[in-house]
């Protein structure tokens, strides 16, 4: 049991990471990794031994996230905004605007493009292990991934432009 | 190389924000982007856009992991459940019912977890915890330089402590910055620093140089008094009061992003 236990803790501070980029709530991300890691032990027996445990852990919290927990996630994103310009750093304008604005942004993509998002480009899953996490093939994550970052570019485009006409 | 073979598409444009181009496409790809500005420029404020997410949510990921996700703990609640559903416990019920009502599992596995802690985590507790209840008593000098030179107090237990300090601000709490001290330690010095409420109750933010790699939240528990302790590049961290566990642990998250920040007043969320 120690193993596991062991085995399991090196992956949470991974998963509340993803959690919390999908919530955006730092209770809430916690309950959904807590769901995650009782699913994960009730199930450990099921598990495939040769399989990657930390691509089965994101799938399972992945799918838990879809199922039960994006219909009441926090849509306040302005609110969040907001929060993250005046709790920045009193760096440059540009640089503090720059970096809610990916966060922000991230916000207001669909799950799935924001999930390849952070599975990809942030929890450093190759696009095969993207596509098993999903239930999607190869060629598929291919594609929407490179939609998913097309629209982020534009969401902070225009992002960015909403915001300087508020601050002015 | 067929010319064919050579054509850029998008899924190694995408490949290339990614870094997992292979070195021999990679080249292709850059010799492509040259040709095409409208591209790289395109590229590369993707490749930007993924690294400043990355750093956006580095916080998050260093943070320490709190206990209730502690698997030992996890594994405390799925056994009470399956004591629960079995009928077996009626005691065991009711400590899941109040735990699990506070966001928290029951108070014994916590006692469990704790003495697992590792020896400095327990070491900056114990210390913490034992200047806490020499000085919270202390009516004439609770404190050796006071929050009116709060600028001058930071400036000299940083200097001694040889780390940045801040005094994180819990007003949402209401607690305001009393002033605070140096202390001895078996590691060097020690800083604390002491909060007071409109009522008196006093806390303290405790501070000294300590090894390991362990970041989880500890809480350590003794007579009235409540200390959570972490560790954290080098050094060891301890808020303490005479409060309860749940109502002291949002005030060391908030001590915990208010030091990480770097700066006063900061909010968690």
């Amino acid at each position: 049991m120690a193993d596991i236990a062991n085995l399991l803790e090196q992956q949470i501070p991974a998963l509340r990471r993803y959690a919390y980029a999908l919530l955006r709530d730092h209770e809430r991300a916690d309950d959904l990794v807590q769901d995650t890691l009782e699913r994960a032990l009730s199930r450990w027996a099921l598990r495939r031994s040769d399989g990657d445990l930390r691509a089965w852990l994101f799938a399972i919290q992945r799918n838990l996230y879809v199922s039960r927990w994006r219909r009441d996630r926090r849509r306040d994103t302005a609110v969040a905004m907001e929060d993250a310009v005046l709790a920045g750093v009193p760096a440059r304008q540009e640089t503090v605007l720059e970096v809610h604005d990916v966060l922000a942004a991230l916000d207001q993509l669909p799950e799935e493009q924001k999930s390849l998002l952070l599975l990809i480009g942030v929890e450093d899953f190759s696009y095969d292990e993207a596509a098993r996490i999903l239930g999607m093939p190869i060629g598929t994550v291919m594609s929407r991934l490179s939609r998913a970052r097309q629209r982020l570019r534009s969401i902070v485009e225009t992002g960015r432009t909403t915001l300087l006409r508020r601050v002015k | 190389m067929t010319g064919e073979d050579a054509a850029i598409r998008e899924e190694d444009l995408q490949a290339y924000v990614d870094g997992r181009a292979s070195s021999e496409r990679q080249a292709e790809i850059e010799a492509y982007l040259a040709q095409h500005p409208d591209v790289r420029e395109r590229v590369a404020l993707e490749r930007r856009q993924r690294t400043t997410l990355r750093g956006q949510l580095q916080s998050k990921f260093a943070e320490p992991v709190p206990s209730r996700l502690w698997i030992a703990n996890i594994q405390g609640g799925r056994r009470r459940r399956l004591a629960r559903r079995l009928g077996l416990a009626a005691a065991g019920l009711m400590l899941f019912v109040v735990g699990a009502g506070a966001g928290w599992v029951g108070a014994s596995r916590m006692e469990t977890a704790s003495a697992k802690a590792t020896p400095a985590t327990t070491a900056v507790a114990a210390n913490a915890s034992a200047a806490y209840r020499t000085f919270v008593v202390e009516v004439a000098h609770p404190v050796e330089v006071d929050a009116r030179h709060e600028a001058h107090l930071l400036q000299w237990l940083s200097r001694r402590l040889g780390k940045p300090l801040v005094a994180p601000d819990l007003a949402r709490f209401g607690y305001r910055l009393m002033g605070g001290r140096l202390l001895p330690s078996d590691r060097g010095a020690a800083a604390q620093l002491m909060y007071d409420d409109p009522a008196g109750k006093r806390l303290t933010v405790y501070v000294r140089a300590a090894q390991g790699s362990e970041t989880a939240f500890r809480f350590w528990h003794e007579g009235e008094t409540s200390t959570f302790a972490w560790i954290d590049q080098g050094f060891g961290f301890a808020v303490t009061g005479g409060v309860s566990r749940d109502e002291l642990l949002p005030i060391a998250e908030a001590v915990y992003h208010g030091l990480n920040s770097g700066q006063t007043g900061v909010q968690k969320d």
